[in-house]
C-alpha cells in the first residue's frame, strides 16, 4: 500500500483544500481522511492518501504539491507515512 | 492511524531541530581486488566500487524526498587498503596512487568521503602496513575526500607504542603537507583502540574483513532533538531526565532503521547495522555541548561535564537499542570540537580543555575529536596524548579515538577554518612537558589481566 501523508501548513486562505484536492482528483490519488486545525490564523491540515492508482512516483507528486503550495503561499508536504508509523508505533 | 499532532511533532524535528540521517555508508569489500599487479588492482578497485555505489547518491536522494527526511551525507567505506596493496605496493608511494584512485571513483559515483585508507596494526606491522603508514602524508595532500585510520592498540592486543611512536610522527608531516589549507590532512586521519569493524561515520570508518562482501549502515543524528525534548522538563528529576532522552534516542533512531532498511531494498545490498548516535554539526541547534549546558551546566566542561555526558551517552543507547534490528558502529554521543558550536563556545569562554575532554572520552563513543593544537606540538607529545587516549579505551574496553590537527603556523588563541561540515576551532593548549623518553622506549604496551577471559 502506498499510504501518503500530506500535510499543509500556512496562513487561513479561500480555496486552499479545494486547490490541493483538485490536483489529487486529476492523478487518481483518492483521500482516505482528513483533519485540520486553525491555530492564530494558521492553517494546519493532514490528509492521508493512497496513491496507487496514481502513474505519478512519490518523488515527482511531492514536487508538484510543493510547487501548488508556493503558489497559494502555503507549505505544503507530501511524505510516505511509514516514516510516521515507526517514529510514533512500536 | 497516524494522527495530525504526531505527523506535526516528526515534521518539527526535521524543519526546525535538524532532525536528519547523517550518512548512508556503503561498505564494500576489496579482497577479492587483490592482485600482484599494480594497474590491475587499481583497475579492480576501481570497477568493483563504482558497480556497488553507482546508484548509492541517487538512492539516498530519492528516499529523502519520500519520506521529506534529509540524508546529509552518502559515504563508501573499503577493506583496509594495507591489505589489498600488500602484495602490489613496493613503495609507499604506490599505496598513496591507490588513495588517488579511491579518491577519482569517490568523485565519480558522487559520495562526499570514502574511508578504508587504513591499516590495523594493534599488535605489530607488516612492512606493507608501515608502507601504508609512511604514505598517507603524501595519499592526504593528493586527494580530497579520501579518508584515513589506523587502529594502534585494542583490549586483546594491548598497544603497538611503535606504531603509535610513528602515528605521531605521520599526523606532523601530514599536517605540514597540507599546511596551505590549515593542515586539513590531519582532520581526515584517525587513530583508534578498538576499532569497530562497521563504523559508518568519517574519518573512521573502514570495512571489517569480518563483513560480507557489501553492506548499507546507516548512523543518525539528531543533538537537536534532544535538546528540544529537554527544554520541556527543566528543573525536573534525573529520572524524568534520562527517561525523556530515552524516548527521543528511539524516535531518532526509528528513523534511522526505517532509512536503513529502504535503503538495502532499494540497492539490494544487505543491511549491516544502525549506529546510534547524536552527531553534531556546526549548525546552530544541533550541538551536543547545548544538550549538556541543557542538563544544567553553564558551559561544557564545567565540573558535572563528565557525569552529564556519561548519562546522556548511557540513555541514547538504553533509548536506541530498541529501535533498531542491529545496532553498531560507534553508537553514542560524539564530542568533536570543530564540529560543534556548543563545544567551540566552551573552549573559547576558557571553561574546557584538552584534559577535561580526555575525561569525557572515558564515558562517551569515541574519543578527542577534531581538536586544533598548536603547529608546534612535538611528534612525541602528539604520541603522548594518543597513548593516555587508547590506554582508556584499552582498559575500559572500548572504542576511544584521537583525531587533532597539529596546525602549523599558529598558536593558542588563533582560529582554524576547516569549512563545511568539519567547522572551525580555535587552537587548544597541550601540555608541554616532554614525555620522549617514554615514547621513545619501542615495543608495545602488554594486554590488560581482563582481557583474558579465555
Amino acid at each position: 500500500m502506498k499510504k501518503t501523508i500530506i500535510t499543509v501548513v500556512g496562513k487561513d486562505g479561500v480555496g486552499i483544500i479545494a486547490k490541493i484536492c483538485t490536483y489529487l482528483a486529476n492523478n487518481n490519488i483518492n483521500i482516505e481522511d482528513i483533519s485540520q486545525t486553525i491555530t492564530g490564523g494558521f492553517f494546519n491540515m493532514m490528509m492521508i492518501t493512497d496513491m496507487n492508482s496514481s502513474s505519478k512516483a512519490i518523488g515527482d507528486i511531492s514536487d508538484e504539491l510543493a510547487q501548488i503550495g508556493e503558489e497559494i503561499g502555503v507549505v505544503i508536504k507530501c511524505q510516505r507515512e511509514e516514516i510516521f508509523d515507526s517514529m510514533h508505533r512500536i | 492511524m497516524i494522527n495530525i499532532n504526531e505527523v506535526a511533532e516528526t515534521n518539527e524535528m526535521i524543519e526546525k531541530e535538524n532532525l536528519d540521517v547523517r550518512t548512508i555508508t556503503m561498505g564494500i569489500s576489496l579482497l577479492d581486488c587483490i592482485d600482484s599487479d599494480l594497474e590491475t588492482v587499481k583497475k579492480n578497485i576501481n570497477d568493483k566500487i563504482y558497480n556497488y555505489a553507482k546508484d548509492l547518491v541517487k538512492t539516498g536522494k530519492d528516499i529523502e524526498k519520500e519520506f521529506g527526511i534529509p540524508i546529509v551525507n552518502k559515504r563508501i567505506s573499503v577493506t583496509p587498503i594495507s591489505l589489498i596493496g600488500a602484495a602490489c605496493c613496493k613503495t609507499p608511494s604506490d599505496f598513496s596512487q591507490l588513495a588517488v584512485v579511491l579518491d577519482d571513483v569517490a568523485k565519480k559515483v558522487g559520495v562526499n568521503f570514502i574511508g578504508g585508507y587504513s591499516a590495523l596494526v594493534s599488535k605489530g606491522m607488516t612492512p606493507a602496513e608501515e608502507m601504508l603508514i609512511k604514505s598517507i602524508p603524501e595519499a592526504l595532500s593528493k586527494t580530497d575526500r579520501v579518508c584515513s585510520s589506523i587502529n594502534l592498540g585494542s583490549t586483546k592486543t594491548g598497544i603497538n607504542m611503535d606504531a603509535v611512536k610513528l602515528m605521531g610522527e605521520i599526523i606532523k608531516e601530514t599536517a605540514e603537507y597540507t599546511k596551505e589549507k590549515d593542515s586539513l590532512g590531519c582532520a581526515k586521519l584517525v587513530v583508534f583502540c578498538n576499532a569497530p569493524d562497521d563504523n559508518p561515520f568519517m574519518a573512521g570508518a573502514f570495512h571489517g574483513v569480518t563483513e560480507a562482501d557489501c553492506i548499507i549502515n546507516v548512523g543518525v543524528s539528531g543533538p537537536g532533538v534532544v535538546k528540544t525534548a529537554l527544554e520541556k522538563v527543566r528543573g525536573e528529576n534525573f529520572e524524568v531526565l534520562c527517561e525523556t532522552i530515552k524516548k527521543t534516542a528511539f524516535k531518532v533512531t526509528r528513523v534511522g532503521q526505517l532509512v536503513a532498511k529502504e535503503a538495502s531494498e532499494r540497492l539490494k545490498v544487505p543491511f549491516g547495522i544502525v549506529d546510534l548516535s547524536l552527531a553534531p554539526t556546526p549548525a546552530i541547534g544541533d550541538s551536543v555541548a547545548d544538550i549538556l549546558c541543557e542538563i544544567g551546566l553553564e558551559h561544557a566542561g564545567a565540573p558535572g561535564t563528565t557525569a552529564a555526558l556519561a548519562l546522556l551517552n548511557d540513555q541514547v543507547k538504553k533509548g536506541g537499542v530498541m529501535a533498531s534490528s542491529y545496532v553498531g558502529g560507534l553508537s553514542g554521543a560524539f564530542i568533536p570540537v570543530s564540529e560543534d558550536q556548543g563545544m567551540i563556545n566552551a573552549v573559547e569562554a576558557g571553561a574546557l580543555t584538552l584534559e577535561k575532554l580526555e575525561a569525557m572520552t572515558c564515558v562517551c563513543s569515541v574519543g578527542l575529536d577534531m581538536i586544533a593544537i598548536p603547529g608546534k606540538t612535538k611528534a612525541t607529545t602528539i604520541s603522548g596524548i594518543i597513548a593516555d587516549e587508547l590506554a582508556i579505551g584499552m582498559v575500559n574496553q572500548k572504542t576511544t579515538a584521537v583525531r587533532i590537527i597539529p596546525v602549523i603556523g599558529k598558536d593558542v588563541g588563533d582560529n582554524v577554518e576547516f569549512g563545511g561540515l568539519l567547522g572551525h576551532a580555535p587552537v587548544m593548549a597541550v601540555n608541554e612537558f616532554s614525555c620522549d623518553a617514554f615514547i621513545n622506549r619501542g615495543g608495545r604496551i602488554p594486554a590488560p589481566i581482563h582481557s583474558f577471559k579465555n
